[in-house]
């Protein structure tokens, strides 16, 4: 007799914009289909499921049968009926569309634990989060711990800030419940404004209930009464998910007036927020749900003494308030089993950049960097050299391949020049110019400084102007010396953790890679051949075919010749977007370093 | 009371005073652009920093309480670098045209830059574009000048209770703007001009008419009303060319807009200087007993033809309370009769 069948279809933001839609419905249809057997149909149920982490072979399908999995990847509406007749009627797995051997290893060294139920289960669907142990946490501690209880087994586990500082979260909640008074909140920061990072999109669009789940314990153990989610517009799903999971736990008790009987009230509200990067540091967070500009203030008073409304207020971050139900639920030990002395537990990373298998990770802390690019990324691209990784975005630095044996731990990573952070990680290679990576941040963060403080709002924009004119062969002898004065007086004179941060990218590179530097000042010179004011494309005559496929994929129309005879590059006309160098199959398009030539007498 | 310790002085102060008020009563200098005792702390400008024991990072003086123990540092070598690298900032991002600027020699910007020599600068760059094209009647807005100190946006919502202007735009693009960068509408009480500390913000009616070595200021009491705001008279070639009030006096230095720009009646060609009695259908000048008399004889003849109620008397809301109180008294005793009333009815 054949067990259930369960079909999981990756529908995250990734999932989604590779069709998964289309994939679920094509599942429905072929299930509904009249060739398909009723006893079949009646043992099949296909799944909307959050993100797994690896977006690039999406759409990515589970068939689960008698605890068995096969993961299907890539998977396009029209691979579906195959799949339904061979493998769920036929009991036959489509050998050829399985993942291959690199999804087993990008997932070999994970550890799923804030992640457990992301990708395994519909996050629209309350049920399904409770048939996993969902709420059984919050059950527990409403009905038997005292809050302080609850406050000393976060602080037995270890677990830290995940949004970018790092601070101890039972000692944050500790601070907030001693404070006075009877009015309290909770926040949870789902501003996420970091480029390239979606570890918390992920969540709330994986796993809602659990975050929802963690601000129900924090706001019980903290005495808070109501709490908000800040999270940004820009994320639909993620909202539209986070909505119809507050409406579940409105319905079966979770939220609203007397919770579970306990006589505990407690609700949750949605504010959005316009997308300003600076709006995920906390005194703007406030600021900005109170209808106010999002521009920080100066700590002391910290939240948890005079937050929202003037009110004690503890503001999470998703994955710090997702780990909580986990923890309360398994123990401490449990969480306090991975990682090191000081960093416990796991952590998300959005790992990407120039590396073979990108995606969401999550990881123990203490896994080495090595590990993480090598083992659970599968190397580089191309198998060209590692030069670099970034971590921590626009707040952190660039660590470079000779550390890579260098754990993954707040205090690692911070003595490397770089942070955790909320958990980006860039993979540089020999084709990145250190340089402009810096200059890439400041880019950044001089558009999203509030504006408040003048070594932000000024500095910043000095920052990307000296590096500007480096990557454009216009630097001077003392620019480096510069580029550190005017860091370290940003750093130490801003107000908010932007300012405070934002050279952080700059130091780093000319820490690790100051002949980078001196190359583009001295020598006019960018060694990774990035920045345009140093190169230029060349044609060589003795290899081109005169195939006009450069013409072709050319944009400034800069190439000229007949069909058949060798083609060039009107040096005027181009502009350096190496499209022809890219496009050409005999290699006859050259890139070359303006002031390399070597000529001999 | 609480004691800490400044630059090695031990100083006891009233508790939940900042550190810079605590400077100040003692008598050391911290210089602050963004800073004014009448609003609330800002902390934006960040020239106030000091070092505090046991905090790694600068904090500003404006921003932080003064704690039990706490041990700061207002000056010192890493201190004053860095705060001559902020005024080097402002002034990579400023015209730097004080030759021809209107608040030339009342400048706090230009004091700084006097005072940490800054005859060069290490930085330059792009310069905010900030258009400058506000048509209405009484404020110059010259925001190419402005720092973003944030002091007019707070005297206009927490003094004033208008909100006519904030900030917007976010990074290097930031401004100070009314809403929609529509122009300036709104009281014209120009309390955003008297706290700003460059020439970003200007009364129009002074524009070129002498900076503020070029004045004589006299101490007046404003004549518009009985509330008395304390002003200063700038003047300049026997002209009053702008008004201004000083911060210690009973209306903290806040005027309203007839007492800040209501002054050009003074050297009006239309203004009256001496009575004017109408004689055969015109008036004609006359002197103060000419009229006094003919005043007396007339409300005699009339109160003694038609009695005391036959005649009322109005009163002007630019007199003082002392003023108004003889005017009805004289109304009510020597005249006889109750008909009083007072312009502010309108
Ligand atoms: C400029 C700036 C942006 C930040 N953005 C975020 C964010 O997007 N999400 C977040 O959780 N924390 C962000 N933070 C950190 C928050 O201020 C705060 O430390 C955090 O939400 C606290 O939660 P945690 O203790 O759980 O980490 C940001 C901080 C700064 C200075
Ligand atoms: S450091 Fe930058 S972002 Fe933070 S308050 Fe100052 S200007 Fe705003
Ligand atoms: S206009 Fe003047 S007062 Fe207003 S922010 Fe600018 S510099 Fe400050």
């Amino acid at each position: 007799m054949p067990g259930d069948i369960t079909i999981n279809i990756c529908m995250g933001t990734g999932g989604i914009a590779a069709g998964g839609e289309a994939v679920m419905s094509a599942f429905e249809d072929a299930l509904a289909s009249a060739d398909i057997a009723a006893s079949v149909k009646k043992h099949c149920a296909a799944h909307k499921v959050g993100c797994r982490g690896f977006c690039a072979r999406d759409v990515l399908v589970d068939v689960i049968e008698n605890g068995g999995k096969h993961t299907y990847e890539y998977i396009k509406p029209d691979m579906v009926k195959r799949i339904v007749e061979e493998h769920l009627a036929g009991g036959q797995p489509v050998q050829e569309w399985l993942v291959k051997e690199d999804y087993h290893t990008f997932h070999g060294k994970q550890v799923r634990a804030v992640l457990a139920d992301c990708g395994e289960m519909d996050p629209e669907d309350i049920e399904a989060y409770a048939g996993r142990g969902g709420y059984e946490a919050a059950l527990k501690s409403l009905t038997s711990l005292a809050p302080t209880d609850i406050i000393e087994e976060l602080k037995r586990s270890g677990l830290r800030g995940r949004g970018g500082a790092g601070f101890p979260t039972g000692l944050k909640w500790e601070m907030a419940r001693n404070e006075p008074g009877d009015t309290k909140y909770i926040i949870c920061n789902a501003d996420e404004g970091d480029p390239g990072a979606f570890m918390d999109r992920s969540l709330v669009e994986g796993n809602p209930h659990a975050v929802i789940e963690g601000m129900l314990i924090g706001a019980y153990a903290i005495g808070a009464q109501r709490g908000y989610v800040y999270i940004r517009a820009e994320y639909p799903l993620a909202v539209q998910r986070l909505t119809i999971a507050l409406g579940q736990a409105r319905e079966r008790g979770f939220l609203g007036r007397n919770i579970q009987n306990t006589g505990f009230d407690f609700d949750i509200k949605v504010k959005l927020g316009a997308g300003a990067f600076v709006c995920g540091e906390e005194t703007a967070l406030i600021a900005s749900i109170e209808g106010n500009r999002g521009m920080p203030r100066a700590k002391p008073p910290f939240p948890a003494q005079k937050g929202l409304w003037g009110k004690p207020t503890v503001i999470n971050n998703v994955e710090t308030l997702a780990n909580v139900p986990y923890i309360m639920r398994k123990g401490s030990g449990w969480f306090a089993g991975f990682g090191t002395e000081k960093s416990k537990g796991t952590k998300v990373f959005a790992l990407t950049g120039k590396i073979r298998n990108s995606g969401l990770i999550e990881v123990p802390f203490g896994i080495s960097l090595r590990e993480i690019i090598f083992d659970i990324g599968g190397g580089i691209e191309g198998d060209r050299k590692l030069k670099a990784v970034q971590t921590g975005g626009p707040s952190g630095g660039c660590i470079p391949a000779s550390l890579m044996e260098t754990s993954v731990d707040y205090e690692s990573l911070a003595s490397a020049g770089s942070i955790v952070g909320s958990g980006g990680m860039v993979v540089l290679d020999e084709t990145d110019c250190m340089v402009n990576v810096a200059k890439y941040f400041l880019e950044f963060t001089k558009s999203e400084s509030c504006g408040k403080c003048i070594p932000c709002r000024v500095g910043t924009m000095r920052l990307l102007e000296i590096l500007t004119r480096i990557t454009s062969g216009k630097g001077r002898p003392g620019d480096v010396e510069l580029l550190q004065e005017l860091s370290e007086d940003i750093k130490m004179t801003s107000l908010c953790g932007l300012g405070q941060t934002a050279p952080n990218p700059v130091l780093s590179t000319i820490r690790y890679f100051k002949d980078e530097y001196d190359a583009h000042i001295i020598e006019r010179r960018c060694p990774a051949g990035v920045c345009k004011s140093f190169i230029a494309f060349t044609v060589l005559e003795e290899f081109c075919k005169g195939c006009m496929a450069c013409v072709r994929v050319c944009p400034s129309g800069a190439i000229v010749g007949e069909k058949k005879k060798p083609h060039r590059i009107v040096q005027d006309v181009c502009i350096k977007c190496g499209a022809c160098f890219a496009t050409c199959k005999f290699q006859a398009v050259r890139k070359r370093a303006v002031y390399g030539e070597i000529h001999t007498r | 009371m609480v004691r800490f310790t400044l630059d090695d002085q031990e100083i006891v102060v009233p508790e939940g005073i900042t550190v810079l008020e605590a400077a100040r009563r003692s008598g050391i200098f911290i210089p602050t652009l963004c800073d004014d005792s009448r609003l609330e702390p800002f902390g934006g400008c960040r020239l106030c920093v000091v070092q505090v024991q046991g905090i790694p990072r600068l904090v500003t003086a404006c921003t932080t309480p003064v704690a039990e123990g706490m041990r700061v540092q207002s000056t010192n070598e890493e201190i004053e670098r860095r705060r001559r690298t902020i005024v080097e900032l402002i002034l990579s991002d400023h015209p730097n045209d004080c030759m021809v600027c209107e608040k030339a020699g009342d400048c706090n910007l230009q004091e700084l830059a006097y005072f940490y020599d800054l005859r060069t600068n290490r930085f330059y760059g792009q310069r905010s574009q900030r258009l400058v094209k506000d048509q209405n009647p009484f404020i110059e807005r010259d925001m190419e000048k402005c720092i973003l100190c944030g002091k007019c946006v707070r005297a206009c919502y927490d003094i004033q209770g208008v909100g006519a202007i904030d900030f917007t735009s976010r990074g290097f693009t930031a401004k100070i703007a009314p809403p929609f960068e529509k122009d300036l509408d709104c009281e014209f009480c120009g309390q955003c001009v008297s706290v700003c500390p460059t020439g970003a913000l200007m009364s129009k009616q002074s524009l070129g008419k002498g900076r503020q070595k070029d004045v004589q200021e006299v101490d007046t009491i404003c004549p518009y009303c009985g509330c008395g705001c304390n002003l200063t008279l700038h003047v300049s070639r026997n002209e009053v060319v702008r008004v201004t009030s000083r911060p210690d006096t009973i209306n903290e230095g806040w005027l309203c807009v007839k007492g800040r720009f209501g002054y050009s009646f003074i050297n009006s060609p239309d203004r009256l200087k001496t009575p004017l009695i109408k004689k055969d259908g015109k008036f004609a000048e006359a002197t103060w007993e000419e009229t006094f008399d003919y005043v007396a004889t007339r409300l005699g003849a009339i109160k003694s033809k038609h009695g005391p109620d036959a005649i009322g008397g109005l009163s002007s809301a630019r007199c003082s309370n002392e003023e108004n109180y003889l005017f009805q008294k004289f109304m009510r005793a020597a005249i006889g009769t109750n008909n009083v009333d007072h312009c502010a009815r309108l």
